[in-house]
Formats: C-alpha cells, structure tokens, sequence
C-alpha cells in the first residue's frame, strides 16, 4: 500500500501485528488497543517504539495517560462511512494532546483527506493507491474552512475579517 | 437578508470544481457507485424510479427574487420545466441527468444558492419560522443564528459522516412554526429570569419511522455558548449514535436508549471541557444580524385602506382570499401574504418555471424583492402594503397561486409517493387530489376551519403524516396500496403525535373515509372548537365508529 505523509510516498517501516501474532523482541509495531491493555507490561520492556491501532469504536479516555509513547497511532478505517474516527482524531489531538504521526488507513476515500486532514490526520493509507498530489489536492479542495478544528484554533470569524 | 461575502462564494465555488471531478470520475468508471453514493448525497442527489432527484436547499426558506428566477432558470434548461417544493425548505427537481448536475450547481453557485448536505448522513439545511422577522409574537429573529449555524455545518471535518441524518430548526417566536419538536435539534429562542435572551434546546425529536416528540436538555443556553452546545451533542452522537441499523440511528434513538438523564448528562461534560474553546462571539452576531434588516417600511395607517376594505365587501372572492391567506404583520399598514401552492390538480408544492418567473416578477414590485417558503409548500410575501393587496391578488390569481385555502382541509401536504420515490409502498399524490376533489364547495372547507392533512407514501414520513391532524400513511399489503389513518397529530406547540384509527383503508375507499371523519367533526363539534381540539376532546372512538361501521 502507497502511504503518503507530508507530501511524499513513504515506506512503512513499522510491523502490523495481528492480536494473534507472536510479539518480536526487536523492531517498531503496532498493536490493538486491546493488546496493549492485556500486554503493557511485555510491550514497554521492548527496546524499540510500540504504535497504536484504534477503531472506530474505541475510547481514547483508557490510554490518555500513555498517549505520548506512541510515535504512531493508526487509526483503522473498517468502511468509509464509520464517522466515528474523525471524533476520535480531534479527542487524540485536541483533548489529549497526541503529538506523534496520526496515520488514517482502510476503507477511506480520496474525498474524505479534506476532512481528515482537518480532524488532525497527517498521514493517509488509503486501501486504493494514491500518488502524493492528489492527496494535496484533497487537503486543499476547500481554502475557506468556516469551522475552528485540529488545524485551526478559530472559527472563520475570528481569523479574517469580515 | 444574508449576502455572502468572498469568503462564502469561495466554498460553494469550490464545491462546484468538486463536484464536477467526482461526476467526472464516477462517469469515467473510477468511483463506484458505493463510493460515489455518499459524495453525490451531500450534494442532494438522489437516484429515485425515473431520473435522478436534485434537492437544493433554501437556507431557512428565504429567496431573493434573483434566486428565485434562477430557480426557473434551472427548471427550464435542466428539467421538464418545474420545481417542486418541499416540507424542509429546500426545492426538488425530479428529472436533472447527472452529467449536467455540477453545471446546476455552477447556475446556483452564481445566486449564492447550492446543495451542500441536503441529503446523506449529516448535518442538513437549517429551517426555520416563514414569517420570521416579521411575526408579532417573536421574542428575536432566529434567520441569523440559523446562518450562523449554516456556516458552522458546512463541511464540517467531524460530523461530515454521521449514523444518519440531521436535522436543526430554530423559531423566536411563541407560536412554533419550524416544527421544533421534531427535529433532532429544536432551538426556541426564550428569555431567562436575568432577562437575557439565548435558546431552549430540545433533542432527538423526529418523524419517520419512529415518530418522537423532543426532549429538553437545556431550558436555557446563551448565546456565546451555541456552537459549543451544538458541537458537544453532535460529538456525543456521532461516537454513541448507533451505525449497526439504520433504522435505529437518528439521535433520537440514541436519547431513548440512553435515557434523556444520562444522555444530557453526557453531552454536559462534553459541553464543559470545549464551552471555553468554541465561543460564539457577539461580532459575529451583530455581523451576521446586520443582514436581516429591516426593509424600508412607509408610516403608514393601522387601518384597512377604505378601497381595500371595501372590496372586501363587494367582491366575495377577494375577501375569501384576504381573510384564509393573508395574515397581520407587525408593521402597522402592512400585511404577510400565502402564496397557496394547492390549487386543485396540482401535486401539492409544485411550480412551473413561468410561475416561478411571475412571481418573482411580483415580489419585487409588491414584497421587497423577498419570498419565503413554508413547510407547508406554500409561499409567502412577507411585506405587502394593505393598499396594494387588491392589486397583488389580481396577479397571483392569474398565475394560480391565490387559492384562498391556507391551513385548510385543502392545503394538504404530500410526499411525492409512488408516482417519483422508488420507496414508496402507495401513491399519495392521486390520493391528496381525490380528497381536494370532494372540497370543492368552499363554504364547506371554511366552516371546516384549521385543518392539516398529511399524506406519505411509505413510513420514512415524508409527508409529515404523524403530524397531520389527519394523517394518512401508504401501507403495501400483498402488492396493493393501503392506506393507515391517524387522528391528532400537530407539530405546532401542543405537538403531538396521531392515534392510528383502526385497521388500512383500501384505495377506494380513502376519500370516503377521510369525509366522514370531516362530517362527523362536524355533527361532534362544540361552539368554535377546531378539528384538533374536538379530536383531542372526543377522542377516536366516534370517529372509528363512523368510518368502520360503513364498512
Ligand atoms: C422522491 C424522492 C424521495 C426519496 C427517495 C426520499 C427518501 C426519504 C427517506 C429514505 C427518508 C427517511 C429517512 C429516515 O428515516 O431517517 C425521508 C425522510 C424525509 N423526507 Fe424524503 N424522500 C423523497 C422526497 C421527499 C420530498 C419531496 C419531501 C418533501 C415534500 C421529503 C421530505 C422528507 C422529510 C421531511 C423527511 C423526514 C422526516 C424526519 O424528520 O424524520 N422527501 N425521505
Ligand atoms: S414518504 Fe416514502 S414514498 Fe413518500 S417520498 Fe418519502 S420515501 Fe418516498
């Protein structure tokens, strides 16, 4: 899969491991919300970063506290039209100040980059291919944003004068 | 009214280039039509039985007369040369092919009018009182709060993919006009003890299939705080609000399951921690009020000009049509015209392209340039000289919009039913227009007083059916059209939802059934007591009795 961040294609140098999937002693991955509760333990003593993979279902209150340790956090797109992951991308940044690479990956599509980019998203892994441009096309369809978001502290109304 | 500034033409001309790539793609074979589905509902879109259906939104029902023009413009060039008028505010237009959807929205874009989000799991257009502004009972104008909100919803990046749909209406008035009691949110702008002025908010009112009244979770909230109120219910909705049933996943299923306690409970602490962040700033409101000006009102005499008045004495016809459709006006010497779009043989909101052109030919020369549309689909003047209502009716009847039938039997809303919708189980169309066809005598209609008859062609409610006072409701029973009967809904203050009568009607038989509820009530009622209050006083019983004992 192309994963786009910052205007490039990158690599993905991170090992998605299944719930099921022996832990390596080495290396970066990412694990379910529920692994990381039933493994914490394990999972910390490893000497490389651990990430995160969240649906749209689960509750960022549970790991607000080690929210910071994680360099990525994936968020799981099952299908395009579950909006609940664009709540829990504002609550990560927003309410608990997650600063690491905040990666949309699944069943979304080029139309939704705009809004995700906008919750907060900066990273895109769309299940169809995409090149870089038009990812910067999506972030930029709209260049007036009425609402205040991840990306903007302000309504329109306080930034521009009107 | 609200003229957009660089800002506002930016979006909706920045939509239009979307749209147009994502109409390209999809024809191109690069969407499929899964994908292309929720893109082409928030621009209003719908696949229905002949042609795709374009709804366009009327923001809270207001029109320019250059929009309005616009809007037989598009009737003419892309349809079969009429719109039909909805009970949200918004216009429908039943036969647009798809390539040519983004050059209609590209016409629209050029009168500051568009489609965004009037269909598909988000926020939709705000509606709101027809006579705001202008109605004497209004405590303050709720149009620019409703703009305010417009703007807010737009492309909103969170609550663009909710469980379902989303509907807001505000009303400043005592008398609710906006149906707030069945929306998802109802705002009622009220006074609190201090004496300030912000909003009652009702949640997780709705009709489709399950019909539910409101619930109150804040009696009062200011008006800094509107949006972030706003924001934290949406917030609590789009991550509670249940996406396994479609059929479970309005807000107000959300509130029963949850229970209205716990529900507000829950969006309060959401409340707390972004009220702070998200203030609504009294620049903007003056900024956005400033566009809802008064027009430039002549001193004029509270009286009925002597011509006037007597012309309401000498010609019957006349005085028919100004005492059912036009209405007092808060400015001495003015009056709110009804714009009846229910003569008879007509599905009821519909308008043809020269209609659509005279009347806005007339809004300018006798209203200021400024229509309204009703959830009833019916038009309004809101600002017509007394001395000019002969004149004014004269043209409207030529152009067959004076039917003196305002909030009478006659005045039936409809859903479009089997005839356009590819859900329906019934007609309803034929079905409004058979029972108009047993009204004919207007003495009858007016002794018949208030009374609202609502026809939907299948339980997604269109036609407000749980609403109606009498309320008819398409059912299929093993391929043929039925029809469930309900007594004393209201969406006004006392809403309520109607009592089902007693097993479906077949076709046949409808009309039938529908007068002699009509002549019972009469036989039933007290001194002065409308259809509503009788039923509400009598209940169904003896109407039952009438209609099933026949059969
Ligand atoms: C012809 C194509 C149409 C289709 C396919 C259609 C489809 C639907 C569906 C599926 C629903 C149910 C949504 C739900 O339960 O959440 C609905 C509700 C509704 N429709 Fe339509 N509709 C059509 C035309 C109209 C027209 C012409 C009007 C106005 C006269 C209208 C007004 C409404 C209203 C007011 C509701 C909402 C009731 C509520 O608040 O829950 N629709 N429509
Ligand atoms: S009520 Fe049913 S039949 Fe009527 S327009 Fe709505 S979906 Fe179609």
């Amino acid at each position: 899969m192309v994963i786009i961040k910052d205007g490039r294609a990158i690599t993905d140098e991170w090992l998605h491991l299944d719930d099921e999937a022996a832990i390596p002693p080495s290396g970066q991955v990412t694990v379910s919300l529920l692994r990381w509760h039933a493994e914490r333990t394990a999972l910390m003593a490893r000497p490389d970063p651990v990430g995160l993979r969240l649906e749209a279902g689960d509750a960022p209150d549970t790991i607000a506290d080690d929210l910071q340790r994680f360099p990525l956090i994936v968020l799981s797109f099952a299908t395009m039209a579950d909006g609940r992951l664009f709540s829990l991308a504002r609550l990560l940044r927003e309410r608990f100040g997650f600063a690491g690479e905040l990666r949309a990956r699944g069943d979304f599509i080029v139309d939704q980059i705009f809004f995700l980019s906008r919750v907060g998203v900066d990273t895109f892994e769309p299940t169809e291919d995409i090149s870089p441009e038009a990812v910067g096309q999506a972030i930029t369809t709209f260049s007036v944003l009425y609402q205040a978001a991840t990306d903007e502290k302000h309504p329109l109304y306080r930034r521009a004068r009107r | 009214m609200y003229q957009y500034d660089e800002f506002d033409q930016r979006i909706v001309d920045e939509r239009v280039r979307q749209f147009r790539d994502q109409t390209a793609r999809f024809l191109a074979g690069q969407l499929t039509e899964d994908q292309f589905r929720p893109l082409r509902l928030m621009n209003g879109l719908y696949l229905q039985r002949h042609a795709p259906m374009l709804r366009v939104a009327i923001p809270y029902g207001l029109l320019s007369t250059r929009q309005l023009r616009m809007l037989a413009h598009i009737a003419r060039t892309y349809d079969r040369g009429y719109g039909h008028f909805t009970t949200r505010q918004n216009v429908q237009y039943n036969w647009p092919e798809l390539n040519r959807v983004p050059d209609i929205l590209a016409d629209l874009a050029s009168v500051q009018m568009h489609a965004i989000q009037t269909s598909g799991n988000c926020i939709r257009n705000v509606t709101s009182d027809p006579i705001a502004g202008v109605a004497a009972d209004e405590l303050e104008d709720p149009r620019p709060y409703c703009e305010i909100i417009r703007q807010w919803s737009t492309f909103h990046p969170e609550f663009s993919y909710l469980p379902r749909k989303f509907k807001i209406a505000v009303t400043g008035a005592e008398q609710d006009r906006a149906a707030v009691q069945v929306h998802d949110i109802g705002l009622r702008l009220v006074r609190n003890e201090a004496g300030e002025v912000g909003f009652a908010v009702l949640v997780g009112g709705g009709l489709g299939r399950t019909p539910i009244i409101g619930e109150t979770t804040r009696p009062f909230l200011a008006k800094r705080d509107l949006l972030s109120y706003l924001e934290a219910i949406l917030r609590v909705y789009n991550r509670f609000g249940r996406r396994d049933n479609k059929y479970k996943a309005r807000i107000k299923i959300l509130l029963k399951e949850t229970g209205v306690a716990a529900f507000t409970t829950q969006v309060e602490q959401e409340w707390q921690q972004i009220k702070d962040h998200l203030v609504l700033d009294d620049t903007e409101i003056e900024r956005v009020k400033a566009h809802f000006t008064e027009p430039p009102y002549e001193t004029l005499p509270a009286e009925l000009p002597g011509a006037v008045a007597q012309r309401t004495e000498s010609d019957p016809a006349f005085a028919a049509w100004f005492r059912h459709n036009t209405f007092a006006h808060k400015v001495p010497g003015y009056r709110i015209v009804f714009l009846s779009l229910k003569p008879p043989k007509v599905p009821p909101g519909d308008l043809d392209h020269r209609q659509m052109d005279a009347i806005a030919e007339l809004a300018d020369r006798f209203s200021f340039g400024e229509i309204r549309v009703t959830h009833n689909q019916n038009m309004i003047f809101a600002d017509v000289r007394a001395s000019e209502l002969h004149a004014l009716w004269t043209e409207l009847r030529e152009w067959g919009v004076a039917t003196p039938n305002i909030n009478k039997a006659t005045d039936i809303i409809c859903c479009p039913g089997l005839d356009f919708c590819s859900l329906a189980n019934a007609s309803s169309i034929p079905i409004a227009e058979e029972i108009y066809s047993r009204l004919d005598n207007f003495d009858y209609l007016y002794d018949l007083g208030d009374l609202r008859i609502n026809i939907s062609g299948c339980m997604n409610g269109c036609g407000h059916h749980t609403v109606g006072h009498i309320g008819i409701l398409g059912v299929d029973k093993k391929g043929e059209e039925w029809y469930q009967l309900t007594l004393g809904g209201s969406s006004a203050n006392e809403a309520a939802l109607g009592e089902r009568l007693g097993p479906a009607i077949a076709k046949p038989d409808v009309a039938d059934a529908v007068t002699t509820i009509l002549k019972t009530y009469v036989e039933l009622r007290a001194p002065d007591e409308s259809f509503l209050q009788t039923v509400r006083r009598i209940g169904i019983t003896p109407f039952q009795e009438q209609v099933y004992g026949h059969h």
